[in-house]
């Protein structure tokens, strides 16, 4: 495989608080590579969010990244500060917010968003942004578009605004996109649209994607890798369709089979006992122990073992013939 | 008999511009129609699900069981009796206190200056009915602690929350609760505990839900009968083995294969063409016209009725 294009070695995000200090992301590694979509899932609380904070720099204070390395094309990134951070993942990273309307300014023109990124971060003329940005808009499936650019967000409905804020994420040519919940407030009919043109695009231009949501669909329908986090901790990290057919984790067996679609048939739905612990108190050892039906002592005990790619931080992982 | 009966349901809007500016602009009045002529009838006991789309209508339909809104024309009967027409005062009492209603935002359906005790018993205090020990009765049965009661609500989690509401929605002995998206604002987790929590209670107390989702996913777990709604309209109504397996209407068809699969790896689905039209300005004949790869001439034209094939309803020219 060749270098990846986005690397997290041991991140660690941690917040002060009264009650001292929170970890909510905790030595948390992967890599991603060019052309290849990682789904990252979790239930909120984990710290999938705050981790794709973490990279673009857009951590709000008092959090800050407390150890660990991210490398961006093999460019150290998380020691950069302001304005050269800031040109760096303009340029090379693109974002994808949840909430399509609070992400596009309500002032200005679409137009004038996507030009005035291109003409930040790329070397050419005004002229030149303007036809690209058109070009940007039809490439993302709005019809019209020479005439639709001088709209501004509001007269766009939920699922055309989504598509723009993925225009504007990919007009700077990023090498990076991070999409965090990009279809959390769309209906399945948009969102089925959105996930397909963030699938294309990626594909044709060779884009590392980090897919931040809490759906295992669209995991299951988009991601290349998967990796699931609990408690602010990687679960479990590994291709979609082992992590999703064959769950090591016993958190991500239980995850599976609490969805409804999992226990089609069944009078009841799978259950994970209680909920995931507050941030001021996560349990000693693995932080799933209080939860897990195959707990001994030694979770109590032992932190979970740090993971690589097909593995579960777990000290008793499901073996594949136990899982299917 | 049904317990709920719903008769050429509907219920518009105006959103028209203020006077002035309607005079200055010269423009008319506008109406948006959110529930046009629906029909269906649930069954005592049984979970009827209305999904659809957002702006379909599902909420307000639901709205309407309650009595939150009234309809604009067309009726709905609970036990036969119609509460917006319903003349006698003590009729109307007592099947008021067989309806409850759980939302979905329980961050925002609490009062965060109550303590749990009195969210719960308001429905039967509100009557002056007897509360003692009821609060904490009903704690336990929704799986909190009865020590739970005299706190405050920002003390609980999102799903600790819904459990609340649901005590308090079983408070007044109700045979009917509609649920209002009760899980979307959940994890999976968390959703699968309220969903079997739902599901003991409601064969521990003979009620009857109507359960509003735009989850396929939930909806095909939880309901005995389904019915999808697109624009206002109820397009198509059957058993879920039904509505999966031998789906009639193209838009149910549009909605199964859009949804996302836990073993769809790289699936490449079969996009929706278009989006969900302007409810002000509703396409003629068929809502569903201008998305449906099927749509003829006649579905331009001709509003399509409510016919049984087997045992599903639906709403299209062309379905066999």
């Amino acid at each position: 495989m060749s270098d990846p294009v986005l690397s997290i070695r041991n991140l660690c995000v941690e917040i002060p608080t009264r009650a001292g200090i929170v970890r909510p992301v905790d030595s948390v590694s992967y890599d991603i590579a060019a052309g290849e979509i990682l789904g990252v899932v979790g239930e909120s609380g984990a710290g999938k969010s705050m981790a794709g904070n973490a990279v673009i720099g857009l951590l709000n204070p008092p959090a800050r990244i407390a150890s660990g390395e991210i490398w961006l094309n093999g460019k150290r990134i998380d020691t950069l500060k302001g304005d050269a951070m800031r040109r760096l993942c303009g340029k090379h990273i693109g974002m994808v917010f949840q909430d399509p309307l609070t992400s596009l300014n309500p002032l200005l023109s679409i137009g004038d968003q996507l030009t005035e990124t291109m003409l930040t971060h790329l070397d050419i003329s005004r002229e030149d942004a303007r036809k690209r940005a058109i070009a940007a808009l039809e490439e993302v499936g709005i019809p019209g578009a020479a005439e639709r650019i001088d709209s501004y967000p509001h007269e766009f409905s939920g699922g055309m605004r989504q598509r723009v804020v993925i225009a504007l994420a990919l007009c700077a040519e990023p090498s990076l996109v991070i999409a965090d919940e990009p279809t959390t407030a769309l209906d399945v009919s948009v969102q089925a649209q959105i996930i397909a043109l963030l699938k294309r695009l990626c594909r044709n231009r060779g884009t590392a994607v980090m897919l931040i949501t809490h759906d295992m669909g669209v995991i299951a329908e988009a991601a290349d890798r998967v990796a699931v986090m609990y408690a602010g901790r990687l679960a479990e990290l590994g291709s979609v369709r082992d992590v999703l057919t064959a769950p090591r984790h016993p958190y991500t067996h239980g995850l599976m089979a609490s969805t409804p679609l999992a226990s089609a048939g069944q009078p009841r739905l799978h259950q994970i006992e209680g909920a995931m612990p507050r941030l001021t108190a996560i349990p000693e050892g693995c932080p799933f122990n209080p939860r897990c039906e195959r707990a001994a002592d030694k979770c109590r005990q032992a932190p979970a073992p740090r993971i690589v790619d097909g593995q579960a931080a777990c000290w008793f992982p499901r073996v594949a013939e136990e899982a299917s | 008999m049904s317990l709920i009966s719903v008769r050429h349901l509907t219920r518009t809007f105006d959103v028209s511009k203020p006077w002035l500016n309607r005079v200055i602009e010269r423009r008319k009045k506008a109406f948006l129609t959110a529930v046009s002529e629906v029909d269906f009838n649930v069954e005592a006991q049984t979970t009827y699900a209305l999904v659809g789309e957002s702006g379909s209508g599902k909420s307000t339909i639901g709205r309407m069981l309650v009595g939150l809104l009234t309809p604009t024309s067309g009726d709905v009967e609970i036990n036969g009796v119609n509460l917006a027409s319903e003349t006698d005062a003590a009729k109307i009492d007592h099947i008021r206190s067989d309806i409850q209603m759980i939302f979905q935002d329980p961050f925002a359906s609490l009062n965060p200056r109550w303590r749990v005790r009195d969210i719960i018993v308001e429905p039967v205090a509100a009557r002056g009915g007897d509360t003692t020990g009821l609060a904490e009765k009903l704690l336990e049965q929704v799986g909190l602690s009865a020590l739970d009661a005299g706190k405050f609500p920002h003390e609980f989690s999102g799903g600790q929350r819904q459990r609340i509401c649901i005590a308090r929605a079983l408070s007044s002995e109700p045979k009917l609760i509609v649920c209002d998206e009760p899980t979307s604002a959940l994890d999976v987790s968390v959703q699968a505990q309220v969903l079997n929590l739902m599901s003991d209670l409601k064969d521990n107390f003979g009620l009857t839900y109507v359960l509003i989702s735009h989850d396929l996913t939930v909806v095909r777990h939880m309901a005995d009968r389904i019915g999808v709604l697109y624009l206002g309209r109820l397009v198509e109504e059957a058993a879920p083995e039904d509505l999966f397996n031998n789906t009639k209407h193209p838009y149910t068809q549009m909605l199964l294969e859009a949804a996302p699969r836990m073993d769809g790896f790289g699936r490449e689905a079969k996009l929706p063409e278009g989006e969900i039209p302007d409810p002000i300005n509703p396409p003629s004949g068929c809502a569903f016209n201008p998305r449906c790869p099927l749509a003829v001439e006649r579905c331009r034209t001709e509003r399509p009725k409510m016919r049984d094939i087997g045992n599903t309803r639906v709403a299209c020219h062309l379905a066999e």
